[in-house]
């Protein structure tokens, strides 16, 4: 039945009015996300707590920009947000022009934890999206295998989640989130997890992917280090409420290796990051 | 731990127990009616499958048995799935789910055989009825823990709700599911014996009723050794399907090794 429709390229011209982000992409300018004036309040039974205030930032297009703030900083609420999965309280989120008000097919999202089904392979879980917009897996398998070789998982495609180690699980992870060529990249601390010597090996891993993608990506961390290390520019946030106190162009020149860490740039970076914290008191509790 | 040596040993501890049981039970005289030796039970194994009445009744029991989890495993499962995804058939059904749970089911037995007469039929329902409730009640618990980043994942790849249900809420009850159908199992068997315990024409719980009334132990005795056979290789199916089902459960696999360790 498939093959008959395709025939006809029904099921192409379909898919051309279902997924606008093609046409949008070439006549926008480069700035691929905008928030403007984003809010979100919870309501309690002490009353409204506003877990994100006012936040405006923009994003251009294949820039690689990190947030960075302590726990309850709204971090991740606003990460759900820009996902999709949860609605703004006032204010908005662009993507390519378009407001998000629910998940969308062009995001991709890496979780602190790699979320991936035990039942499914590796390579079924890649294909995850594309199963859940019910195309053809066939066209996709070539695609899905060629990024897990990018992200290191040749050989791996048959295997199930749980006979791979915690790093091996996230990528897994950053392969799906590819799928599809996504226009912003979400990561919400996608290396939390993670012991001190994977996760930078996976800051190594991550920064040479997206040399090679240059996908859009807003990266959630409460390292400073791994902030500066992966970003051009770092958002500062503070809590409660949740805003963005200070923004950060990280000028270190590209690939950055580990003895970049070991710089006097980086840690004056770093340094400033953190003067932002100790200044405003934000971390004193 | 299948070596021949460990099944000949196994073998062996058989045949010196029945020995033992036989010495002990001919030495101080117990009377059959009061508990036979194994070469009585053997006998009346032999006469019944040799007269074909096991035989019959055997096969008669094990399609009800069969029959009725079936039936109850899936309308346990159906029934579960309708309380998982209604907040309304939940909070209008729920109460009398947990009521009906409390009773036991094979208390209902004898409504039944009014119901449904002596015949098939009423073995069936009798067995479905109590093979149900563990289906049930895991369907809703698995279908309703399905992890929040599992979810929030799928949800930020623009699943619908449909897809939510058969791409993460139904494999992830799977475990929950097999747990039941697993005691299922093992409940269809209860069923279908009480009924025929209550009145039927054919079955292996007939048999044991009327070998009672004449007072024919050994052959009871006998016929106790067939259901506890009969249940082992149900039990034992289930098992294989669950192996096959669940391969990727982690609380499975462990099961696994620690069988391996034990056995």
């Amino acid at each position: 039945m498939t093959h008959l429709k395709d025939l006809f390229g029904i099921t192409r011209l379909a898919r051309a009015f279902r997924t606008p982000e093609a046409p949008i992409r070439e006549r926008a300018s480069s700035l691929t996300v905008s928030v403007n004036e984003l809010s979100k309040h919870y309501s309690s039974r002490e009353g409204s707590i506003c877990a994100l205030q006012q936040i405006s930032f923009s994003v251009s297009q294949g820039e690689f920009v990190a947030f960075v703030g302590p726990s309850g900083c709204g971090k991740s609420t606003l990460l759900k947000i820009l996902a999709g999965l949860l609605p703004s309280s006032q204010g908005e989120a662009c993507l390519w022009g378009i407001p998000i008000t629910g998940p969308r097919h062009d995001i991709g999202v890496v979780f602190q934890s790699p979320v991936l089904l035990p039942w499914r392979t590796v390579l079924e879980n890649v294909l995850l999206p594309i199963d859940v917009q019910r195309q053809n897996r066939d066209r996709y398998v070539k695609e899905a295998r060629e990024l897990l070789s990018l992200v290191g998982l040749e050989g791996f495609e048959n295997r199930y989640p749980w006979e791979l180690s915690g790093g091996m699980q996230q990528r897994v992870a950053i392969t799906r989130a590819l799928m599809h060529d996504p226009a912003m990249l979400l990561m919400d601390e996608p290396f939390g997890a993670l012991d001190a010597m994977t996760r930078e090996q996976m800051n190594l891993e991550l920064q040479r992917i997206w040399l090679e993608r240059k996908n859009t990506v807003l990266f959630i961390t409460h390292s400073i280090p791994e902030a500066v290390f992966l970003a051009d520019r770092v958002f500062v946030m503070a809590p409660r409420p949740g805003r963005i106190i200070e923004t950060l162009k990280v000028n270190l020149p590209r690939p950055r290796g580990l003895d970049a860490m070991s710089s006097p740039e980086f840690w004056a970076n770093v340094d400033s990051i953190r003067s932002q914290f100790n200044a405003k008191a934000v971390v004193g509790a | 731990m299948h070596s021949r040596r460990n099944i000949a040993l196994a073998v062996l501890l058989f045949c010196a127990t029945a020995l033992t049981g036989e010495l002990i039970i001919r030495g101080f005289k117990v009377p059959t009616y009061i508990f036979p030796a194994p070469s009585q039970v053997a006998i009346a194994l032999w006469r019944g499958f040799a007269s074909g009445v096991y035989q019959k009744n055997l096969l008669h029991t094990l399609l009800e048995t069969l029959l009725g989890f079936l039936l109850g495993a899936g309308l346990g499962f159906l029934v579960g799935t309708a309380v998982a995804l209604n907040r309304y058939v939940e909070h209008f059904l729920y109460p009398y789910i947990v009521m009906f749970q409390s009773v036991p089911k094979v208390a209902l037995a004898p409504l039944v055989v009014v119901w449904f007469g002596l015949g098939l039929k009423a073995q069936v329902v009798n067995a479905a009825l109590v093979a149900s409730f563990p289906v049930l009640v895991n369907t809703i618990v698995g279908l309703k823990s399905a992890d929040e980043d599992r979810i929030n994942l799928v949800r930020s790849l623009g699943a619908s709700k449909n897809q939510v249900f058969w791409m993460l809420r139904v494999p992830n009850a799977l475990p929950f599911v097999m747990a039941g159908v697993d005691v299922a199992m093992v409940f269809a068997l209860i069923g279908a014996i009480v009924a025929e315990f209550v009145g039927a024409e054919a079955g292996l719980g007939m048999l044991i009723q009327s070998m009672n009334f004449n007072m024919d132990i050994a052959g009871q005795f006998s016929v106790l050794l067939i259901l506890s056979i009969l249940g082992l290789l149900l039990n034992r199916c289930i098992h294989l399907i669950r192996r096959r089902v669940l391969f990727w459960d982690p609380s499975e696999k462990e099961r696994l090794e620690r069988q391996e360790v034990t056995i």
